[in-house]
């Protein structure tokens, strides 16, 4: 249950991350707020595991990943990757920087140029980063095309000949072309159907396997980040909600967000699929512009208490590796143990 | 790396450009565009060597002889030595109609290199670099509020009389008309050419460039212009095109080359006045513009599908 080692050294540190974008209203374009699409997230990858990144759609997700690498300028927080922070460099020093951490984006289609062949696509880090020789660079280009599982034939074709999983290949093996540490992958399956899901997925891990890869799993699909990921964070509306280890954050979620999102899984079995009961949310997600006072869960929250309107939870360490915001834990701290035992106890019966 | 990769890795690759030929082929306009471009061009670059009649000889003696192909049916003067005839000083009409051809495509060609550039430069760098936007497109909105003729010609008044005096009459004016048209003409393909950078700046590959750390200039050379390769060429058409009328206008206000200098658009305009009695001096010149015009246009869009690899169906 607690495979998420402690021993290991963290490869990404996130603190406190914000990503706030402004909102320009009125005749004289004046600031008048902002979007706060991650608001406060802190988090640590380690060494060669996939951190599951999950959540509903606009809740900040793709943002956090972006801003990971600095796509976007962050508006406040620190991120260290393999010992630099990475929000604090110069254009420069963030270029030299690059090779270490790569992205797998989530439309195959959109992420490939369509003037470009699959051989200049995939040399395009190599161009950028090393002084490789025009056939050195063919060969690189080779072998990467054979690690992703693509015909060498296909160097000279353009995108558009190719299907989904086939892009998405290529997306993959320009991601891997410069032995990057850490790679973020931005729902690199949302696009594609479920066989090629599957490929996919599995050729990300057997990828992992083979060059010893950290990955940062975007997804909304949570059987998806069950399958591949090591530890999962949960975020809703800019802020991570839980953070925990695949198995504890499945069997046993602690913060009432969670517990939502998980009975929203479908149940392949329809025997089992009638007796599921579902926590169905009332209302809509507030808007990221103007996010509720306390916590940002507690104008949905079906256990919302008088001190969620007011105060924000902060993270906590509710057991060993398992961080969640909620008040409901920080009340209830002697009887948690109990009460999240007792909650394993009904989920197994459900399994069951 | 090992030997076996390396046998594998030779696949005959073959080069992209035969695959835009062959596209090219099969766009029968632009086949037909091209092949008279290349002879209009041979026309006015080899024709002053086999047609050895000086344009500008006055002949008041054979004046207003019509061509051969209305002299061999009807009564009218008319000669072999001068086939298309002469105007109403006697020049040479085929005579004129090569060397204008040199001028007029001179012209339309340079003037249209020019406000390309001029257009994308400025439209890729107010599209990618949202600080210059504003400037760079109100400066654009000033420069189409201006009337263009009247601007024309305040240009040749005021720096005529200092470009001749260094490079002498012919040159001086044609760098003049040039730069003229160059730089009034720049700012459709500008307009055009922001809004294809906008659009295309916002998809993913682009953001997959940042990610690998590819800098500006070469994001702008890589995948930002071929992206907008189609609306430049159409641009560069229509380009060619209103340069080459443009210097007629210019040239029938009196303002354009000398009058002893014969363009297509000026032998147009001189004959305009007598056209009912002599057709055949607005038609040729007429002609020559419109059908290189139209050809030029024609190969600009076989053109645009052949670079297209998604049309080129590779």
């Amino acid at each position: 249950m607690l495979d998420a080692a402690p021993s290991k050294k963290p490869l990404v540190e996130v603190r406190n991350l914000k990503m706030h974008f402004p909102i320009y209203a009125g005749l004289l374009r004046r600031r008048v707020g902002e979007v706060k699409a991650v608001d406060g997230v802190s988090f640590d990858v380690f060494e060669g595991e996939t951190l599951g990144l999950v959540g509903e759609s606009g809740c900040g997700k793709s943002t956090c990943g972006r801003a990971l690498l600095r796509l976007y300028e962050v508006t406040d927080g620190s991120i260290t990757i393999d010992g630099v922070d990475i929000a604090a460099l110069s254009n420069n020093a963030l270029r030299e920087k690059r090779p270490t951490m790569q992205m797998v984006f989530q439309d195959p289609q959109a992420s490939l140029n369509p003037r470009m062949t699959v051989q200049a696509i995939i040399q395009e880090p190599l161009d950028e980063h090393t002084t490789l020789s025009t056939k050195e660079k063919q060969q690189k280009v080779y072998e990467l095309m054979d690690a992703v599982g693509l015909n060498r034939r296909f160097a000279g074709r353009y995108p558009h000949a190719f299907s989904g999983g086939q892009r998405q290949r290529i997306g993959i093996a320009r991601a891997l072309a410069l032995n990057p540490k850490f790679i973020v992958c931005d729902e690199p399956i949302a696009a594609l159907d479920v066989s090629i899901q599957a490929q996919v997925v599995n050729l990300l891990e057997d990828l992992q396997e083979q060059f010893g890869l950290t990955y940062l799993f975007i997804s909304h699909d949570l059987s998806m980040v069950r399958h591949i990921a090591t530890r999962v964070a949960v975020m809703y509306l800019g802020k991570i909600v839980e953070l925990a280890p695949r198995e504890a954050l499945y069997a046993a979620p602690l913060h009432p967000y969670t517990e939502a999102l998980l009975s929203a899984v479908p149940e392949p079995d329809p025997s089992l699929e009638a007796k599921v009961e579902r926590i169905i949310l009332q209302g809509d997600v507030p808007s990221p512009a103007n996010p509720p006072k306390g916590c940002n869960f507690c104008t949905r929250c079906p256990k919302v208490m008088d001190i969620c309107r007011e105060v924000e939870p902060a993270t906590r360490e509710v057991r060993p590796g398992h961080f969640a915001a909620c008040h409901l834990h920080e009340i209830t701290s002697q009887t948690a143990g109990a009460t999240a035992a007792q909650r394993e106890a009904n989920e197994r019966q459900h399994g069951e | 790396m090992t030997e076996t990769t390396q046998t594998q890795g030779t696949i005959p690759v073959r080069n992209q450009w035969w695959d835009v030929w062959d596209q090219f082929k099969t766009h029968r306009g632009a086949v037909i565009g091209g092949a008279f471009l290349i002879f209009i061009t041979l026309f006015v670059l080899v024709g002053p060597y086999l047609w050895q009649v000086d344009a500008q000889k006055l002949d008041i003696r054979n004046k207003d002889l019509r061509p051969f192909y209305i002299g061999l049916f009807a009564d009218v003067k008319w000669s072999w030595s001068r086939p298309l005839g002469t105007d109403h000083l006697g020049r040479d009409i085929m005579a004129n109609l090569i060397q204008g051809g040199q001028i007029s495509m001179a012209v339309g060609w340079t003037a249209m290199i020019l406000s390309l550039f001029l257009g994308t430069l400025i439209g890729v760098l107010a599209g990618f670099f949202k600080r210059l936007d504003g400037i760079l497109m109100r400066f654009t909105d000033l420069v189409l509020s201006l009337p263009l003729l009247p601007i024309l010609l305040v240009m040749m008044l005021l720096f005529r009389d200092p470009l001749r005096a260094a490079f002498g009459p012919e040159t001086g004016i044609f760098i003049l008309i040039v730069s003229g048209i160059g730089i009034t003409s720049w700012m459709h393909t500008a307009r055009i050419v922001r809004g294809d950078i906008l659009a295309i700046k916002e998809r993913e590959f682009v953001l997959a460039a940042r990610s690998i750390g590819t800098p500006p200039r070469r994001m702008i050379t890589r995948h930002l212009l071929p992206n907008v390769m189609s609306p430049i060429m159409v641009s560069a058409t229509l380009g060619l095109a209103s340069a080459i009328i443009t210097e007629s206008a210019l040239s029938f206000l009196g303002l354009g080359f000398p009058s002893d200098f014969p363009t297509w658009g000026k032998i147009l305009f001189d004959s305009v006045d007598r056209m009912a009695s002599f057709p055949e001096r607005v038609i040729w010149p007429g002609l020559c513009i419109s059908l290189t015009v139209l050809s030029v246009n024609y190969i600009g869009d076989g053109l645009r599908d052949a670079l297209d690899p998604r049309i080129r169906g590779l």
